[in-house]
């Protein structure tokens, strides 16, 4: 993991810990991963396995019960994590980082006009004349297939997918060198999903944007990714380019998770995952996956470091240590 | 459909109407939201079918219309040879414990100030069974059933204690435990993660084949049907476009709007990100005032000017037991 030119965002260790009334909960243990300029990176997870956790720690947008917070995030070469509260603001959220939160198409401001609220970070944060943000946002409306007529509009006249781009506008209008998605579809409908992914796609290869994807979904995961970490129990157990990860994954929770991904046009039936993620005010030492992991053998009771089995992958399985220790 | 299955129909709709009034100032009648508007179909003994659509396509308040929750506005529906409506007191009990329901969310559909053997003798006790031992060993034989094999550190357990799969199964649980013929599975999985999801489909449909249980299915999403459904009904904007089994359905989709629902989704690969999908511009229509003639014709790649916005289509069946209500099928319509 050698910081290359390309490297946008590169992220150490970081750890994000919420103070509960039964313990620590561990949603982000110790996450490390790069993202390199004009990619798509989708942090994949079921539901409790931190995945919102690290948007919100990326976004410093926390909570008050925060136990520990730590870790390096270097945002092309400055660490925003030795960022003030008050310079992390400035520049950083919005301007270089912006996040659509889940389920943001429903907490647009009902009595505000549409366009308004997307012009709302180029007047608040660059203190840009109406005129100049709006003509600013007529343009985003276009990228994202939104009609400019609808700049005038409130947010209930218009459908669920209409929402969604507005708030994909409302992340784009600033031309962040990094936007994070949480969930971008998952409320919405299949042709309507579709639709907003070819938008996203359109976005990545034309304004040339780097993406963070997360979403408890493969299917969407596979539209847009062209890297894959999956996390589980606040860790990352696999990160591995799209192609690698959805054709031969490497960590047998990749495994498992992708056969019981159903298929359109397969004649076997999916499989499923026995057993349930563990709880994570107070995971199992070792691999936390060893519980129920078919593969599992007496080193998995130690804590698994990530292996790199070839450059393009790390997976934090002990399974993979000849691999690496052969190849090497 | 074939003659030969007519004794074995358990349910059947009849131009099935639910729609609701639109009012204002709570007693103006504005208009009517036209859920469901015009479906019929049959449903056999014994049959996994299901019932796809995005939302706002009537299909929930399909489910609701055939549990008796909403009163059809017009057509009717007929379960093992009686009539819904005509239903009264003791008969219609009868009913409603005959027809199980798995709701969509779970959590939301247990009561969260009851715990597992409180909230499953419940239904026991408003149907009659007043022995405790009796209904404790119902509720033993249930839950074994769906896989809670753990049964003594289940029971005194209140849903928020539970995952969202084992909460799903104290759902199907419950809602099996008064025998019936039919379940409904509204979304049974959409709340659920990818892992566990097939579990539960493998167990709804395990539970269907081993009862000979009629099973009602309802989704949104295409994907998740081929294992757990023989039968597939396809729903727009209030009306049923498509119907056939469902590897037929599948494999060769008829209807413009099955076309264009598969072309949106596909098999995971690496490849999808390089390729923007074919999405029929527009959405779906308003149920308040749907568009004329087949309504799915404003948004179809494929509509017949001067056919497709006049005529309301019928049902065609292109390949024998593959119907789909299309004019393109239509002989005058072909070449």
């Amino acid at each position: 993991m050698t910081q290359s030119a390309d490297t946008l965002l590169q992220v150490s260790d970081l750890t994000l810990h919420y103070r509960t009334r039964r313990g620590t909960a561990r949603a982000v243990d110790g996450v490390s991963f790069d993202l390199r300029r004009n990619e798509a990176l989708v942090v994949l997870g079921e539901s409790g396995s931190g995945k919102s956790s690290l948007a919100k720690a990326l976004m410093r947008l926390l909570p008050r019960n925060i136990e520990r917070f730590s870790g390096q995030v270097m945002l092309g070469d400055m660490d925003i994590m030795q960022l003030g509260d008050e310079a992390f603001r400035k520049q950083v959220q919005w301007n270089r980082m912006a996040l659509v939160m889940q389920a943001a198409m429903n907490a647009l401001n009902p009595v505000v006009r549409v366009g308004e609220q997307v012009a709302e970070p180029l007047r608040v944060h660059r203190g840009w004349s109406k005129d100049r943000a709006m003509e600013r946002v007529a343009e985003t409306f276009r990228k994202v297939g939104v009609s400019t007529d609808f700049l005038q509009r409130y947010p209930f006249e218009l459908s669920g997918g209409m929402r969604q781009r507005v708030v994909l506008a409302m992340a784009l209008v600033t031309e962040p060198d990094v936007v994070i998605l949480d969930e971008p579809t998952s409320a919405l409908d299949v042709l309507t999903q579709a639709s907003i992914m070819n938008v996203l796609k359109r976005i990545k290869r034309e304004e040339g944007t780097s993406f963070i994807l997360i979403t408890h979904d493969v299917a969407t995961s596979s539209e847009l990714a062209d890297r894959v970490a999956l996390m589980y129990a606040g860790q990352i157990v696999e990160i591995s380019d799209a192609r690698d990860f959805f054709h031969y994954p490497a960590h047998p929770y990749s495994q498992m998770l992708m056969d019981s991904v159903p298929r359109l046009h397969q004649a076997e039936a999916p499989g499923y995952i026995p057993g349930e993620p563990p709880d994570l005010i107070d995971p199992p030492t070792g691999c936390r996956f060893a519980d129920r992991c078919p593969s599992r053998f007496s080193k998995c009771s130690q804590d698994p470091p990530a292996f790199s089995p070839d450059e393009r992958r790390r997976v934090r399985c002990w399974l993979h240590e000849d691999e690496v220790a052969r190849g090497s | 459909m074939e003659a030969e299955q007519q004794n074995d129909i358990l349910l059947k709709a009849n131009n099935l109407h639910t729609w609701f009034d639109l009012r204002q100032w709570g007693f103006l009648r504005i208009g009517s939201v036209r859920a469901v508007d015009g479906v019929d179909f049959e449903l056999a003994r014994g049959e996994a079918v299901a019932f796809v659509g995005e939302s706002g396509c009537g299909k929930s308040t399909l489910a609701r219309t055939l549990l008796g929750l909403h009163r059809p506005t017009s057509g009717d529906v007929t379960f093992d040879g009686q009539e819904l409506s005509t239903l009264k007191g003791e008969a219609r009990q009868q009913y409603l414990a005959s027809v199980g329901y798995v709701q969509q969310d779970p959590f939301g559909a247990l009561p969260p100030f009851m715990d597992v053997r409180r909230l499953l003798s419940e239904p026991l006790i408003i149907h009659g069974v007043k022995d405790r031992d009796t209904r404790e060993k119902r509720i033993r034989q249930v839950l074994e059933e769906v896989r809670l094999t753990q049964v003594d550190e289940i029971l005194p357990k209140f849903p928020h204690m539970l995952s969202g799969g084992q909460q799903q199964r104290v759902v199907i649980a419950r809602a099996l435990l008064l025998e019936p013929s039919m379940l409904i599975a509204d979304e049974p999985v959409s709340m659920l993660d990818a892992s566990v999801r097939v579990e539960i489909l493998n167990l709804l449909r395990n539970i269907q084949k081993q009862r000979s249980l009629t099973l009602a299915f309802i989704t949104h999403d295409l994907s998740t049907v081929r294992h757990y459904a023989d039968r597939i009904f396809v729903m727009y904007a209030g009306r049923i476009v498509e119907q056939a089994p469902v590897e037929k359905l599948l494999d060769s989709p008829q209807h413009p709007y099955t076309q264009s629902l598969l072309a949106a989704i596909a098999d995971v690969d690496a490849d999808n990100a390089l390729e923007e999908r074919d999405v029929p511009s527009g959405e779906p229509p308003s149920l308040l005032k749907p568009p004329q003639g087949c309504r799915f014709h404003p948004r179809c790649p494929k509509a017949i000017a001067g056919t497709c916005d006049v005529k309301d289509p019928p049902f065609f069946e292109p390949q024998t037991g593959h119907f789909s209500a299309c004019w393109l099928h239509d002989e005058a319509h072909r070449g």
